[in-house]
């Protein structure tokens, strides 16, 4: 197998942006990519494109739209994880040496309000089983029923990343918000406050790979792993376990968490920082627990113990997270790895984590797909 | 009188001594789930027998959905929550009461079939709740 290297990443902010096109998001995310990595037409031989809601060949509509199509093509939809999804592929290309140079890129443009899923059937919608919001606080209060996490830990976590996210010029939420001010904000579903929840909205980014080291301090994938969800641990009607894994079935980011460890002869004792799936207060806990960075049922303490502020090892969501950034569906993962790129080479500017070489992006979601990446340098 | 129809088939049966999901049980590896799929959604096998389950149960999980989510047709607010029935079944569904103060894990429930809506055609469209059958 062949190292896999990132040569170039660029961003579009995440936000609303009501003046631009999806495509013209993409655009803007590969543009910056390819710029930085000095490649262009002609320099990359297949190209990736993480998107759920942008519909028909929304990738190749960018590189038309930039005057690069021509190359193999593919979307992949793999619900909160689709950036993910399609890094591994393009990963797992030049790994293989198929491909030399490949472009990943994901893009977004999300429905205003609560996220509406054709994964849901019709009847479902209908029956009221489809809110997304209502599985989290179920899954919060199981959280909160099952260990000792407390109303007030969901709170910290979204301050933690609002503060986090002030740092970030390329955020949504650019607030500090404190634990009172969470607490008392409206509930949208109990017990989940609405600023413990994120905002889906728009925004894209973009991750040239290559087997050619750009570099002697580049930025290597080390590890890409992507897993979809045994029956019993995700959410639906014949296996309502509301996302938290029983003692007897895996959850989707333990098993890819698992795999991505040992593709890099790593373990979470090893992470310096780390961009995990923060869609609500309680998934950022339950995450740090399937990934190992607290014990199973040790969330609650962890965050009591500070864990995932900057200074701690390793930090969670410098960037602010999701709570902070907003969720555009396929650029979430490939915003976390922009994110990453940017801490291992020392250049996240103010929210910098010191003598970062070790990074963890993780991402899951519907279906239930769990995407978890390591990057080093 | 339009005559009421179910949200959709193979959810559930009203028999004479009263409702029930229409769940299945693996003979294979014993688990079961609903609605009842042709094979077993844990283990593969094809080795799946109706296994209707309710109406009694005990609820585990429980929040309450306040604003129309896309889709819904029936009041705003609403109970949602996980049910347990008598034989492991677990299962998401909506709850007739949201005030949460009459809710708590291990309540016990019972499963109602009413109606949920009046569709196109006037016809009302019954759908599946569980209902609280103690004090909290």
């Amino acid at each position: 197998m062949k190292p896999v290297y990132v040569a170039g990443v660029g961003i579009h902010a995440f936000g609303r942006f009501a003046d631009r096109s999806v495509t013209a998001l993409g655009a803007h995310a590969v543009r910056a990519a390819l710029a930085e990595a000095g490649l262009g037409r002609g320099d990359f031989q297949a190209a990736f494109c993480g998107t759920v809601y942008s519909g028909v060949a929304a990738g190749h509509k960018v590189l038309t739209a930039l005057g690069l199509s021509g190359v193999p093509t593919v979307n992949v939809e793999a619900g909160c994880a689709s950036g993910g999804a399609a890094l591994a592929l393009g990963a797992a290309q030049v790994a293989s040496g198929r491909y030399d140079t490949v472009l990943v890129f994901g893009m977004e443009k999300m429905p205003r309000g609560i996220i509406r899923s054709t994964f849901f059937e019709p009847w479902r919608e209908e029956a009221g089983l489809s809110p997304a919001p209502a599985y989290f606080a179920l899954r919060a209060q199981r959280l909160m029923m099952e260990s000792d996490v407390r109303l007030e830990d969901l709170a910290r976590v979204s301050a933690k990343n609002h503060r986090h996210g002030v740092q970030n010029p390329y955020a949504m939420y650019r607030k500090v918000l404190s634990v009172e001010e969470i607490l008392s904000s409206p509930v949208v579903c109990e017990p989940l406050r609405l600023l413990m929840l994120c905002a889906p909205n728009e925004g894209a980014a973009a991750v040239v790979l290559t087997a050619r080291q750009p570099g002697s301090r580049a930025v290597r994938v080390a590890a890409a792993a992507l897993r979809s969800h045994h029956a019993g641990s995700v959410l639906g009607e014949h296996t309502p376990m509301s996302g938290v894994a029983s003692a007897t079935v895996a959850a989707p980011t333990e098993m890819a968490a698992r795999d991505a460890y040992e593709e890099a002869g790593l373990g979470p004792a090893d992470l310096d920082v780390v961009e995990l799936q923060d869609t609500d207060s309680g998934r950022e806990i339950l995450s740090a627990e399937e990934l190992g960075l607290c014990a199973r049922g040790g969330g609650g303490r962890w965050v009591r113990d500070r864990g995932g502020e900057m200074g701690t090892r390793p930090p969670v969501n410098p960037s602010g997270g999701l709570l902070s950034k907003g969720e555009p569906l396929g650029a979430s993962a490939l915003g976390q790895v922009v994110e990453l790129t940017w801490q291992l080479r020392g250049a996240a500017g103010p929210r910098q984590v010191e003598a970062a070489r070790v990074a963890l992006a993780h991402t899951v979601g519907r279906g239930a797909n769990a995407c978890v990446l390591i990057l080093t340098r | 009188m339009h005559e009421p129809r179910p949200i959709a088939p193979g959810l559930f049966v009203i028999g004479p001594d009263g409702p029930r999901l229409l769940a299945a049980r693996c003979s294979a590896c014993g688990q079961p789930h609903f609605p009842a799929e042709a094979v077993c959604p844990y283990c593969a096998a094809p080795e799946v027998r109706a296994a209707p389950a309710g109406p009694e149960g005990r609820l585990k999980l429980f929040t309450a959905v306040l604003t129309r989510p896309p889709g819904y047709r029936g009041d705003v607010p609403y109970g949602f929550g996980v049910v347990e029935l008598a034989d492991g079944l677990e299962v998401i569904t909506r709850l007739t009461e949201a005030r949460l103060d009459r809710l708590r894990p291990g309540l016990r429930v019972r499963l109602v079939i009413e109606p949920l809506f009046t569709d196109e055609d006037g016809r009302p469209v019954l759908s599946y709740a569980f209902r609280p059958e103690e004090e909290a």
